[in-house]
C-alpha cells in the first residue's frame, strides 16, 4: 500500500552498495554545500545576534540532513527544497504580515524602546556649553573613520562609530596632537581637504565616550579639534522618564502607544514599536485621511476587477463564437494575430497605452488619430481615467478568454447541438440553452480566477495612471484609480516617505480575505467538476 | 436558363457574404485593434524624434538612432538581470514543482492529503500581498548575511520560488497523473531507483507541462513590478520591469523613442515563446490561469 513502508523483496539499493556512484557523489556534494551554507549562516546570525535566523538556519539543516541521509522519507527528498521556500518566504510572511498588521511599526516606531532612547539621546546632542575642545587626529581604518585624542591624563584615546573611544597602547604623540595609532591609519589635513567624500563622512562621524549613549560623544566641525557633546535629553530608566534639560519638560513612556509624551501632549519623535491590537483595523474605516478614500478605492476595486473580467469575457467570447467557423480560412494567422496583446509584457503594454493616451495630441496618438486633435484629459480626469483603465485592461485580457473560449468551444460534444437543432431549436436558442452552459462549466473557475487576479492587478494601474488623479479631500497619497492593492503600496512607505507598516499590513490582510474567499469559491466549482486530491 | 444560374450564383453569394464573408472585414478590425498599438511602438522605435508623436502616419522615417541609444543607457545591465533572475526562477520552480508534483502523485506517504489542502489553501493567497513582510524580513537576513538581504537578486529569486510550489504544484500533479503508474512499476521491477525512475523516465514524459510552467513562470517573474522594485534599491540591479517604469514614470523627462526601442527588444523573446507554444499555452491555461 504505501511505497514508503513496504520492505523490498530484495536488499534495498542502499545496502547492495558497490561504490561511489554518480549519483551518490552528487548527492554528497550537493549536501556538503547545504551544510556549509546553513552553518555559514548560522554564524553570522550569531554574529549580529538575530537568534531567530539562527535557530532556523540550524533547524532546516538539521532537518535537511535527516531527510537526504535517511534510506526512508521518500517523499519527503522531493517536496523539502520546495518546501523550505514556501515557508520561509510565503508561509511565514503572511504570518508576519498578520503580526505587524497588530502593531505601530513604521516612521518612528521602528525598533525597540532601548534603541529609540539611544535614537533620541544622540538626536539631541548638543556641544557641552563651556566644554574643554581637544586637538584632533583623523583615523581611517576599515570600519570607516574615526578619531584620536589624548586624553586628560595623558594617554591615548581612539575609537570609531561604532568603537566607543577607548585607550590605545603603543599609540606615538607629538605634544598634544596624536601621530600613529596602531590599527588604524591617520588622516593628514590635506588628505581631508582634498576629499570631499571623507570630509562628509568625519563631519558627520560621532565617536561615543562609553557605550552608554548618556555620556555623550566626540564630534568635529572643521576636522582638527573634538569637541564634547551631551544630550539635552537626560534618561532616567527606573521611572521610565526623558527630561528635556534646557526645558524642564518631563516626557512619560507610553507604553500603549510607544511614545515618549509630556503632560501637554506632545511627544519625542522617536518611538518604539508596541502592540495596538486591532487598532490598525478601525483606523482604516474612521481615520479621516483613510476611511473616505477607503471606501471609494474599495468599491472601485471590485467594480474594477469586475467589469474587467465580464467585459474581457463577452468580447473574447463574441469573437470565438465568430470565428470557430470551419468555412473562415486563414484561421490560424488570425488566431495568432488576435493573440498578440496577450503574448506582449503587460507592464510594457501599460506604459506604451500611458505614452499614446497622452492628453497632447501633440504626443498622444490616441486624441490626434481617433479623437480628431481635441486635447481629451484619458489620465487625469476622475472618469475618464476609470474608462481608460478598464479600457487598456479590455485590450490586455480579451485575447486570453478568446483563447480559453475558442478551446472550450472546440471540446463541446456536437451531437447535442445537432440533437437540438433537430428538435428545431434556433440559432440564438441552441446558444442560449446548450452552448453557453457548456460553456460556463469549463469557463467559470478561469473566470473567477480573472477576478481574483484583476483585484490585485498592481502593474495595470500603477503603470498606468499611478492612482491618480489624487483625491482632494485627504493627504494621504491616494487617487481616483488607486485600486487596494496600490492603495496598501502607497502607504507602505517602503518607497520612502512616511511608512505605515501596520495600517498597510492590515489592509493586506483584509485584501487576503477577500482573495482567499473569491478563490474558495472557485474551488468548490472547479472540485464538482474534477476530483482534484 | 443562364439567367437563373446566374441568380442562383448571386443567390450563393449572397449567402455567403451573409454568414461567412463578412467576418473577414471584422477578422481585419479585430486585428487593426489587438496590433496598432504594437505596430505604433515599433514604429516609434524606428523613428529618430524622441518621443511619441501623435503623427498620423506610421513608419514615415526609419532610423536606428533609438536603438543605438540603448547602448548608452543602463538597458542592456537591466535586461541581463531580468533574464538572469527570469532563468534562475524558472529553472528553480521548474525542478521544485515537477519534485513535488512527483512525489504527491507516485508516494502515499502520512500527511499527503493534508500537505495537498494546505498548500491548495497557501497558494490562494497571492505571495506580493505580503510584501512589506518580505521588505522587513530582508532587512533582517541582510543583516545577517548581505546576500540574502535587500538589493541582492539572489534575495529576489528565493523570494519568487517561495511562490514556486504554490502556484505550479497543482497544475504539474494533474499531468503527473496521468502518466501510467505501470511505467515506474516496470521500471522498478528492472532495477531502477526511485531518483532514476524520476530523472530519466516520470520527466521525459511531463516536458509538454514543463514548457507550460517554464513560460508562465518566465513570463510572470519578467513582469513583476512590485517585488523587484521594493527588493532592488540601486540602479544596476532593477530588471527592465522597474528600469523601464522609471524612464516614462516622470511626464516632463520621459524618454519615449527609447522606451519604444527598449520595448520591441523586450517583448521580442516573450512574443517568440508565446507563438511557439500557442497550442501548449491553451492546455495550460484551461488547466489552471495564471496570467489573466
Amino acid at each position: 500500500m504505501s511505497t514508503d513502508t513496504t520492505a523490498a523483496p530484495r536488499e534495498s539499493h542502499a545496502r547492495a552498495w558497490e561504490g561511489f556512484g554518480w549519483g551518490f557523489a552528487a548527492k554528497l556534494v550537493l549536501m556538503a554545500a547545504v551544510n556549509a551554507v546553513g552553518l555559514y549562516v548560522a554564524w553570522s546570525a550569531w554574529d549580529v545576534e538575530q537568534w531567530g535566523v539562527l535557530v532556523v538556519s540550524l533547524a532546516l539543516v538539521a532537518v535537511a540532513d535527516v531527510v537526504y541521509f535517511s534510506r526512508r522519507r521518500l517523499a519527503g527528498k522531493y517536496i523539502f527544497p520546495g518546501l523550505v521556500f514556501l515557508l520561509v518566504f510565503q508561509v511565514f510572511t503572511m504570518a508576519y504580515t498578520v503580526y505587524v498588521a497588530t502593531t505601530n511599526y513604521g516612521t518612528g516606531h521602528n525598533s525597540t524602546q532601548d534603541q529609540a532612547v539611544d535614537a533620541l539621546l544622540i538626536q539631541n546632542e548638543r556641544p557641552v556649553e563651556g566644554g574643554a575642545t581637544y586637538p584632533l587626529t583623523i583615523l581611517i581604518s576599515d570600519d570607516g573613520p574615526g578619531f584620536a585624542v589624548v586624553g586628560e591624563s595623558g594617554e591615548v584615546l581612539a575609537g570609531t562609530a561604532e568603537e566607543p573611544l577607548a585607550p590605545v597602547p603603543g599609540a606615538a604623540v607629538d605634544g598634544e596632537r596624536v601621530t600613529a595609532v596602531p590599527g588604524y591609519d591617520v588622516v593628514d589635513l590635506p588628505t581631508l581637504l582634498a576629499d570631499t567624500d571623507l570630509q562628509q563622512d568625519v563631519l558627520e562621524l560621532r565617536v561615543p565616550v562609553s557605550e552608554d549613549a548618556d555620556d555623550g560623544s566626540f564630534r568635529t566641525r572643521e576636522g582638527s579639534r573634538a569637541t564634547v557633546y551631551a544630550s539635552s535629553l537626560a534618561w532616567d530608566e527606573d521611572v521610565q522618564t526623558m527630561t528635556d534639560t534646557t526645558t524642564g519638560t518631563v516626557y512619560r513612556a507610553d507604553q500603549d502607544t510607544g511614545n515618549f509624551r509630556a503632560d501637554d501632549g506632545s511627544t519625542l519623535p522617536v518611538g518604539w514599536r508596541v502592540g495596538v491590537g486591532l487598532d490598525n483595523f478601525t483606523k482604516a474605516f474612521t481615520d479621516t485621511n483613510y476611511s473616505g478614500p477607503f471606501w471609494k478605492i474599495t468599491a472601485w476595486t471590485f467594480s474594477f476587477a469586475f467589469l474587467t473580467v465580464a467585459s474581457s469575457f463577452l468580447l473574447g467570447l463574441a469573437i470565438a463564437l465568430l470565428f470557430n467557423d470551419t468555412r473562415i480560412r486563414g484561421r490560424a494567422v488570425m488566431r495568432t494575430l488576435f493573440i498578440l496583446p496577450y503574448a506582449f509584457p503587460a507592464f510594457l503594454s501599460a506604459l506604451l497605452w500611458r505614452g499614446m493616451l497622452n492628453s497632447n495630441p501633440d504626443y498622444g496618438i490616441i486624441n490626434s488619430l481617433f479623437f480628431f486633435g481635441q486635447r481629451i484629459e484619458w489620465l487625469t480626469d476622475p472618469t475618464l481615467a476609470k474608462l481608460a483603465i478598464l479600457g487598456v485592461n479590455l485590450w490586455l485580457t480579451f485575447p486570453y478568454f478568446f483563447l480559453v473560449c475558442t478551446g472550450a468551444l472546440q471540446s463541446l460534444p456536437t451531437d447535442i447541438e445537432e440533437a437540438a437543432r433537430i428538435d428545431g431549436a434556433g440559432r440564438w436558442r441552441q446558444f442560449r440553452a446548450i452552448t453557453l452552459p457548456l460553456l460556463l462549466i469549463s469557463t467559470t473557475p478561469l473566470l473567477i480566477a480573472s477576478f481574483a487576479f484583476n483585484f490585485n492587478n498592481f502593474v495595470i494601474i500603477y503603470m498606468l495612471t499611478g492612482g491618480g488623479p489624487r483625491f482632494t479631500d485627504t493627504s494621504a497619497p491616494l487617487g481616483h484609480t488607486d485600486i487596494l492593492i496600490t492603495m496598501i503600496y502607497q502607504i507602505s512607505g517602503v518607497q520612502g516617505g512616511s511608512a505605515d507598516y501596520g495600517l498597510a499590513s492590515a489592509l493586506s490582510i483584509i485584501v487576503f480575505i477577500v482573495v482567499g474567499a473569491v478563490s474558495a469559491v472557485a474551488f468548490r466549482r472547479t472540485r464538482k467538476h474534477e476530483e482534484v486530491l | 436558363m443562364s439567367g437563373s444560374d446566374a441568380t442562383r450564383t448571386s443567390a450563393r453569394r449572397r449567402r455567403w457574404w451573409a454568414e461567412v464573408g463578412w467576418k473577414y472585414p471584422l477578422a481585419a478590425l479585430v486585428i487593426f485593434y489587438a496590433a496598432f498599438p504594437l505596430a505604433y511602438v515599433l514604429s516609434a522605435s524606428l523613428a529618430p524624434s524622441g518621443t511619441l508623436t501623435g503623427s498620423t502616419s506610421l513608419f514615415r522615417e526609419i532610423s536606428g538612432q533609438n536603438f543605438t541609444a540603448l547602448g548608452d543607457t543602463r538597458f542592456w545591465q537591466w535586461a541581463a538581470n531580468s533574464m538572469v533572475i527570469g532563468v534562475s526562477v524558472v529553472v528553480g520552480a521548474v525542478l521544485m514543482g515537477a519534485a513535488a508534483a512527483y512525489a504527491f502523485s507516485r508516494f502515499r506517504f502520512t500527511g499527503r492529503r493534508l500537505s495537498l489542502t494546505s498548500l491548495l489553501i497557501v497558494q490562494m493567497f497571492p505571495q506580493m500581498l505580503a510584501f512589506i513582510a518580505i521588505f522587513l524580513l530582508l532587512i533582517t537576513l541582510g543583516s545577517v548575511v548581505p546576500a540574502l538581504g535587500l538589493n541582492s537578486k539572489i534575495a529576489l529569486v528565493c523570494v519568487y520560488l517561495g511562490g514556486a510550489l504554490g502556484s505550479n504544484t497543482f497544475l504539474m500533479y494533474g499531468f503527473f497523473n496521468t502518466i501510467p503508474r505501470e511505467l515506474d512499476e516496470a521500471a522498478k521491477i528492472d532495477g531502477a531507483t526511485h531518483a532514476q525512475t524520476y530523472w530519466t523516465i516520470i520527466l521525459r514524459l511531463v516536458t509538454p507541462i514543463l514548457a507550460v510552467v517554464a513560460l508562465l513562470t518566465f513570463v510572470a517573474t519578467f513582469g513583476d513590478f512590485i517585488l523587484a522594485r521594493v527588493i532592488l534599491t540601486s540602479e544596476q540591479n532593477w530588471t527592465l520591469a522597474v528600469g523601464m517604469y522609471a524612464w516614462v514614470s516622470d511626464q516632463l523627462n520621459a524618454n519615449w523613442g527609447l522606451f519604444a526601442a527598449g520595448a520591441v527588444i523586450a517583448s521580442l523573446p516573450i512574443l517568440a515563446l508565446f507563438l511557439f507554444l500557442q497550442k501548449y499555452i491553451v492546455g495550460g491555461l484551461t488547466a489552471g490561469s495564471v496570467k489573466g
